[in-house]
């Protein structure tokens, strides 16, 4: 099998030296399962070692090594070099992030968006060890399961045309990880999130462009989980209007 | 230089760290916990473990098999009095992630389902279809955002430990965003970090295993234990070492050769019927079935690929629905990185290096060498997995013994009185700084990854699945040059202070230098075979005699290691014949 190269064009950007991102291009041999990230590993181990990219798992589990490639938000490990012959390939941090350094953003705002949608499990009713498991069954589990797949490696934010407008919408993978909670049998469910979610920047900031599921490499499908918030925020808002009527015309 | 005052540092965001923080802010919420990691929790590599955890619940188990399925798949070279606590605890950590949310898989009434997995008389692995590690890690990382008192350092790379008259006063670390150096004054340290995998050519693990805080402690004077126990997993992908996992075994997926023949039954785990049944056939030990690869490669019964020679595993017969409702990661990776559809053919696969046995010598309560450094999980040798780890039992032990290093931390921290002077540790914290900064300027010498691959490929070479004095004594000479072109420096072309990945790896370098020659030092005074030890040359059995007991691997700054000896800790078990195949009953897969 004769060597084949294709050219990686790379996002550069180091906030000691460069006022703007800037491109440079690295040629880089490659066989058919030759992924991106391989392609950015062998730069840096032998052509350059200052590109700067995180990467950990490289089986697609891990979330680290998000980055547009010609423009579109993956997971750089599971893309592979041969469906961009002949090439260049142009790898960038992903959009709507502020850059750190080359192909590396700041995760930050989302960690916190993360924390503030109360990912963990507030107990229906609280049980001891001793006591032993939730009784779950296999259908109850179906209800959040797929929500429960995220990886948090940001492809949605990237996608996510609301979230590049407006910074403070709290963004696709964490309201999914609400649904997950809100949808799981031994948890309290929508009261224990509800002031989070019903907030104008959380669940209705999302204008419904569906980008963010197409993008995910999970399948978790953060716009269906953000249409079922939607609709439980709208009974919630309702609810009021639907007693008081209740009370005037008892039906 | 930053300093921040805190209680106790833990070191590593991966299941163990988790567990251990969390436990530590249970058991005294008063005390201040910095979670410092070089990455964000989640993409740590227990992330990335697939097949499930072990923990007795049927009815036909019992805390008894469990602890002698461990200690006879560790070739009797565990600590029993270590084993009998984790048995003990392993259900109850499970019921414990239950409730904080963990999406274990169901059986129809709702019960917990539990599979078979290797070198288990019964099925008691707990599983989270085949993304287990996933799932019990993310669920710890967001039930940790409930505990204010854990205050999380993300990309911190700890790159030094501060130790003082024999205790642990603090940790150096660099903020990766921007390169600077923070000093954590704390007066317990937890030392969760994992393995170090990525010293060899081909493993299943993540980037960032590179036996950081084994390193940390070795140089600071904490012995390494058992290093010389690798683990190879048998079922890996050729080429990139990307992990199959052990449940599709455990589910009754069959490991054939290129003519489709059970190889397996040849090397003492047959016969094949009644199949399947537990501890024979494919539900052997990961020692034994790597072992039986190596027999069948060297028998030109392998299949040749661009990427190395392979066997097949085997799942067609399980069918699509168990396939995709038990097996989706595999599914998806064979998929991607195989091109095979596991549904319809057979999934390519070698072994590769999995799990470091040894790890920082710690006794039960998880304490170490070093008074304050206490330490869990991958990175430990708390004496549960011997000369040969089974699986499901490391993501249970991350839980078991995160939670005791934590709380351990937590009484150690409230003990200690606070009264003592700061000045000697920042010293010797800006005198490492220094040395770490000299590092960053360096532009002469080989670069990081000339370096890594010599390593990685003499150790395959000289300490992998089968050994010999020679082999080892190659990898010894080869690592001590590697050490000395080491310490004559590593040329980066990065020496910019933000985000300088290049720097941190070459710091990793350094620890995983030291931590492989504990490796090959240790094996080649192993003069037996035991477990993931085993010798081609005039030492093929196990001897216990002169050898049922640890090893302990010392630092000696720039020489080899010393290696000194350590009695076993035996209760109720004494050694046996290992044996596996057989007869035996046939066993329903659940």
């Amino acid at each position: 099998m004769t060597a084949r190269s294709i050219r990686i064009e790379c996002l550069r950007y180091d906030p000691a030296t460069d006022k703007e991102p800037r491109w440079q291009g690295y040629d880089v041999p490659y066989e058919d399962d030759t992924s991106v990230l391989q392609g950015l590993q062998y730069i840096k181990d032998h052509l350059d070692g200052s590109l700067t990219f995180r990467w950990s798992c490289r089986m697609a589990i891990c979330g680290s090594c998000g980055a547009m490639v010609n423009g579109v938000p993956e997971l750089s490990c599971h893309t592979f070099l041969k469906d961009y012959a002949p090439g260049p390939v142009r790898v960038e941090a992903l959009e709507n992030f502020p850059i750190i350094k080359d192909l590396v953003i700041d995760q930050t705002d989302f960690l916190n968006k993360l924390e503030a949608a109360k990912p963990y499990l507030v107990p229906k009713e609280e049980r001891t060890l001793a006591e032993g498991a939730y009784n779950q069954t296999p259908a109850q589990l179906a209800e959040y399961y797929s929500y429960a797949q995220c990886i948090n490696c940001l492809l949605c934010y990237a996608a996510c045309p609301q979230y590049g407008l407006t910074a403070d919408f709290m963004g696709p993978a964490a309201l999914a990880l609400m649904h997950r909670y809100n949808t799981d049998s031994r948890d309290q469910g929508w009261e224990a999130r509800a002031e989070v979610a019903n907030a104008e920047e959380h669940v209705w900031g999302c204008t419904l462009v569906g980008y963010c599921s197409e993008v995910c490499p999970k399948s978790v499908d953060p716009a269906h989980a953000v249409n079922l918030i939607k609709l439980q925020s709208a009974k919630d808002y309702m609810q009021p209007y639907a007693q008081r009527l209740k009370k005037v015309l008892p039906l | 230089m930053e300093i921040v005052e805190t209680d106790i540092v833990v070191v590593g965001g991966g299941g163990s760290g988790l567990r251990a923080a969390i436990a530590a802010a249970i058991a005294d919420p008063k005390l201040k916990i910095a979670l410092v990691s070089k990455v964000v929790p989640m993409r740590s590599h227990t992330v990335a473990a697939e097949g499930g955890s072990a923990g007795v619940i049927r009815g036909d188990d019992s805390l008894a098999k469990h602890f002698d399925d461990t200690v006879s798949g560790g070739d009797w070279l565990c600590d029993q009095d270590a084993v009998q606590y984790f048995v003990e605890h392993c259900t109850e950590e499970m019921v414990q992630l239950e409730h904080w949310g963990c999406p274990w898989s169901r059986r129809d009434d709702g019960s917990i389902n539990v599979r078979f997995f290797g070198g288990m008389t019964v099925q008691r692995t707990w599983f989270a279809a085949d993304k287990t590690g996933f799932h019990i890690l993310h669920t710890l990382f967001q039930t940790s955002i409930k505990y204010p008192s854990i205050e999380r350092y993300d990309e911190y790379f700890v790159a030094d430990l501060l130790v003082e008259n024999g205790q642990v006063r603090g940790v150096l670390a660099i903020e990766i965003a921007t390169g600077a150096f923070v000093l954590f004054q704390c007066k317990a340290v937890v030392m969760a970090t994992g393995g170090a995998g990525r010293i060899y050519a081909q493993n299943t693990n993540a980037g960032i295993v590179t036996g950081d805080g084994m390193g940390l402690a070795f140089r600071h004077g904490a012995p390494l234990r058992d290093m010389e126990f690798v683990q190879y997993h048998p079922t890996c992908l050729a080429g990139t070492g990307i992990l199959i996992t052990e449940g599709c075994r455990g589910e009754g997926a069959i490991l054939t050769n290129k003519d489709g023949y059970r190889y397996l039954q040849d090397y003492g785990l047959g016969p094949v019927d009644p199949w399947p049944r537990p501890k024979a056939m494919e539900l052997g030990p990961r020692d034994r079935l790597s072992q039986a690869f190596w027999h069948e490669d060297q028998k030109g019964n392998t299949i040749p690929t661009p990427k190395g020679t392979v066997v097949n595993l085997d799942l067609r017969h399980l069918g699509a629905q168990k396939i995709h409702e038990r097996l989706p990661l595999i599914t998806e990776v064979a998929k991607i990185f195989a091109g095979v559809d596991p549904v319809t053919q057979p999934v390519p696969v070698r072994p590769a290096v999995h799990y470091t046995m040894g790890g920082i010598a710690s006794d039960r309560t998880t304490a170490t060498g070093i008074a304050g450094l206490f330490t869990a999980g991958e990175c430990s040798s708390v004496g549960i997995h011997g000369a040969n780890r089974l699986g499901s039992n490391s993501l249970a032990e991350l839980s078991v013994f995160g939670k005791v290093a934590g709380e351990a931390a937590a009484a150690f921290a409230r003990d200690t009185s606070v009264a003592r002077s700061a000045a000697g540790i920042q010293r010797e914290a800006t005198a490492a700084a220094g040395g770490l900064e000299a590092m960053l300027l360096s532009d002469r010498g080989s670069r990081v990854a000339e370096l890594r691959d010599a390593m990685g490929a003499c150790m395959e070479h000289g300490v992998g699945i089968f050994r010999t004095e020679n082999g080892m004594q190659q990898a010894c000479t080869t690592l001590a040059e590697l050490r000395v072109r080491y310490r004559a420096g590593v040329k980066l072309d990065d020496h910019g202070k933000a985000f300088n990945t290049e720097w941190l790896s070459a710091i990793e370098l350094g620890f995983m230098l030291e931590v492989a020659e504990a490796m090959a030092h240790a094996a080649l005074q192993r003069q037996e075979s035991r477990g993931a030890h085993v010798r081609l040359d005039d030492y093929k059995s196990r001897d216990d005699e002169n050898f049922l007991k640890h090893s302990l691997a010392r630092y000696s700054v720039d020489g080899p290691p010393a290696i000194d000896w350590q009695p076993v800790n035996i209760t109720t078990s004494p050694p046996r014949q290992r044996s596996y195949g057989g007869a035996g009953k046939q066993a329903e897969l659940t």
